[in-house]
């Protein structure tokens, strides 16, 4: 092999820059999301009332899905009421329905959607419960 | 297995039949499925095509409009910049001039006191909305009950509709109205809106879904009065039927359903 150290040593350094983003973020940017569902709203819940308007993992996968099917019924066809699958009426509202037991947008919304890379434009507009900072 | 032609034909037409049948049972299955997934508020207002009556006898003193756009501009997050060029308005004080052209300068006897009387103006929820005709992304669009609505979400921001609309009902958000909504004022049941959208009065729609009139009518203590154009019995009706009432730039075959009477 021609020049092989010189070789060798490009390699190493191409390989170490490579590999530096994953080296120094370490831990930190791969940390999983814990999206937290203990707001104080939720709490004061009798235990077996303590769901959601579907099932936990309908809305962890599909609640954009929902999100935007809500938004379309109460702004386009002006029906506020939403029955779920286990026949409890809702009314239709980000704002009033959603946030007021998820009280905590920067642990329940922003984990997860900052970890995915995603940034809804939801709170443009409407406007996100206040929280304490701890 | 052969089959001659006679027989394939058989079983074809059998199954197309059965195919058919199939489908028609299933599609009407789920649609009582999604039928039952969303519905109306049954305590929600309905109408086939609301209006408003302005009584401009009730309107003396500066704090008779002020209370009426006051309401609106709380419940509904409507942000007070200054700068008339970023201004926005759901329902704002317009002078007589401004709000009936051409008649004023026209009619140089008319009465001085009418002349000079500001009139409590907003979106008109027109039967023939010329902004719904020219939205190109059908963000402004009428409902069946008569309101000319705005949905945020799909507005661009063209501007088409401030351009079509001839009582300037509209307005554009040059920038972040937040920072121009004071925070004791803030209604945190309803959304603000963001920079880049178009928006106007949308007739309390969302006050209407729970049974409530509208803000601007309940503050108005009588001055404003609101109901079902299209039903006869309504109390807009009867107040059109016993009065003398005029509309805003009726020429323009734009069919305005707020209508003013003194």
């Amino acid at each position: 092999m021609y020049n092989g150290w010189k070789i060798i040593i490009g390699l190493i350094i191409f390989v170490g820059l490579i590999t530096a983003p994953f080296i120094f973020s370490g831990k930190k940017a791969t940390a999983k999301p814990d999206p937290k569902v203990d707001t104080p709203e939720i709490l004061k819940l009798p235990e077996n009332e303590r769901k959601c308007v579907e099932a936990k993992s309908y809305m962890k996968g599909e609640h954009m899905k929902l999100l935007n099917q809500w938004r379309d019924w109460v702004v386009r066809d002006g029906d506020t009421i939403y029955t779920n699958a286990e026949g409890k009426r809702y009314t239709i509202s980000l704002q009033n329905t959603c946030m007021k037991c998820h009280s905590n947008k920067t642990k329940f919304c922003d984990e997860c959607h900052n970890y995915a890379a995603v940034s809804p434009y939801c709170w443009d507009c409407h406007i996100a419960p206040k929280e304490k900072k701890s | 297995m052969s089959m001659d032609r006679k027989e394939f034909l058989k079983i074809a037409g059998i199954s197309t039949i059965l195919g058919i049948g199939g489908t028609s049972v299933v599609n009407s299955l789920r649609n009582l499925v999604e039928a039952s997934q969303i519905s109306p508020n049954p305590e929600a207002l309905t109408g086939k095509r609301w209006g408003f009556v302005v009584d401009m006898s009730k309107f003396n003193t500066d704090e008779d409009y002020q209370r009426c756009i006051e309401a609106c501009d709380k419940v509904h997050n409507v942000p007070h910049i200054n700068n008339p060029k970023h201004e926005i308005k759901w329902i704002w004080k317009e002078t007589y001039e401004h709000a009936f052209p051409g008649q004023g300068t026209e009619d140089k006897y008319l009465s001085e006191k009418i002349k000079h009387m500001p009139f409590l103006v907003l979106c008109n929820h027109c039967d023939n909305p010329p902004c719904v005709r020219v939205c190109p992304t059908k963000a402004t669009f009428k409902r069946k009950d008569g309101i000319v609505m705005m949905d945020m979400h799909r507005c661009i921001g063209c501007r088409f509709c401030m351009a079509a609309c001839p009582y300037g009902a509209r307005s554009f958000n040059w920038r972040d109205p937040r920072p121009f909504i004071k925070e004791e004022n803030e209604n945190r049941e309803f959304p603000t809106r963001t920079k880049g959208v178009v928006e106007k009065c949308t007739l309390c729609y969302e006050r209407l879904a729970k049974g409530l009139k509208p803000a601007c009518v309940e503050a108005s203590k009588g001055g404003l009065i609101f109901g079902d154009l299209d039903d006869p019995n309504s109390e807009v009706r009867k107040v059109l039927s016993s009065h003398y009432s005029f509309r805003r730039k009726p020429e323009l075959g734009t069919r305005p359903s707020v209508y003013y009477i003194f």
